[in-house]
């Protein structure tokens, strides 16, 4: 009696799909990987096409947080502070070499990868990374959001 | 004032070498540019002179090397130059790490008070009469002085976390 008027899911694969389409990237952008995430988000490639184009300077709007650029020891604390302040659920993305090793910044001063302060979903290599790799660490956190078993409420 | 200024960096050096006769000697000059040697008592006197009385208004630089062979081990390099007669000197201070240190020119250039917390935190080179000699850089946790030869290149401290490698903790999935 009510034809095609009706669409039958799950609240699970509904979250997953609002959240996978709505992401709010939090730049942390420390060097030039932040110049290069800039382009991303410009109309040439254009992260609005997957959803994530607004981007949020405060933690507390965002829920996937991108470093771009090499992270001192010194600032270490308040990488670690922002990432504490993202609402769940959240997703961080490390870019370059620099976030994801510390790339050639092997001295005192410079964390040797970011996943020694913070969990990682996605590494992109490059130093830069090309904008299309950065799309494409965007789209692999969709793919992981999509995948999660039990998608976490709040 | 203006007319006892010296036109030339060569002049610079030698009415320093004639006022201050005990506490200046020449130095290298490796890219052409005068290099006086300074005892560290006279460095205040020398450079008041240079900012009074020969318009040298610009503290470029202050920066230092490491010697580790030599006894004292820290040349400290003061970068002097008048924007007004275009001439530069550059002078140097022989110390070592102890108390209570080189005179700080601070009260004289503003530019020093960061210059020498650099090569304090840098070297451990200290300055009598700095008046916030802390760390700029590093933090205060920080073991050693990172751009001394001796420090290990390969010596991780950081303020938290572990000092290497990825542990790949994962929160999802």
């Amino acid at each position: 009696m009510f034809g095609e008027t009706f669409l039958t899911t799950t609240v699970d694969t509904v979250l997953k799909w609002a959240r996978k389409n709505s992401l709010y990237p939090m730049p942390f952008g420390t060097a030039c990987c932040a110049i290069e995430f800039m382009s991303v988000v410009s109309s040439h490639y254009d992260l609005a096409r997957f959803g994530a184009e607004v981007v949020r300077f405060s933690p507390r709007q965002a829920d996937l947080l991108i470093v771009a650029g090499t992270v001192s020891c010194k600032m270490a604390p308040v990488l670690k502070t922002i990432y504490d302040q993202m609402a769940e659920p959240k997703w961080v993305i490390a870019m370059g070499v620099c976030a994801s090793t510390g790339g050639f910044y092997d001295n005192y001063a410079t964390v040797q990868g970011i996943d020694t302060i913070i969990p990682v979903d996605v590494y992109v290599a490059g130093c830069p990374p090309r904008p299309e790799a950065v799309l494409d660490a965007v789209i692999k956190i969709q793919e992981k959001i999509e995948k999660e078993q039990h998608a976490p409420l709040f | 004032m203006s007319e006892t200024t010296c036109a030339t960096a060569a002049e610079v050096g030698l009415l320093l070498a004639n006022r201050f006769a005990d506490a200046v000697t020449e130095g290298p000059g490796p890219v052409g540019d005068t290099c006086l040697y300074v005892t560290p008592e006279k460095i205040v006197d020398v450079v008041r002179v240079l900012r009074d009385e020969q318009r040298f208004d610009f503290l470029m630089d202050e920066t230092c090397v490491d010697y580790p062979d030599r006894e004292p081990r820290f040349e400290v390099i003061y970068n002097l130059y008048s924007l007004s007669t275009g001439v530069r000197v550059f002078l140097k201070v022989k110390a070592d790490d102890s108390e209570p240190g080189v005179p700080s020119i601070t009260p004289l250039y503003r530019a020093a008070n960061w210059f020498e917390r650099e090569i304090y935190d840098m070297f451990g080179v200290r300055f009598a009469g700095h008046p916030d000699l802390r760390r700029i850089l590093l933090y205060e946790s920080f073991k050693g002085h990172a751009l001394r030869k001796d420090y290990d290149a390969t010596l991780r401290q950081p303020l938290i976390g572990p000092a290497d490698g990825p542990d790949h903790a994962r929160r999802h999935g």
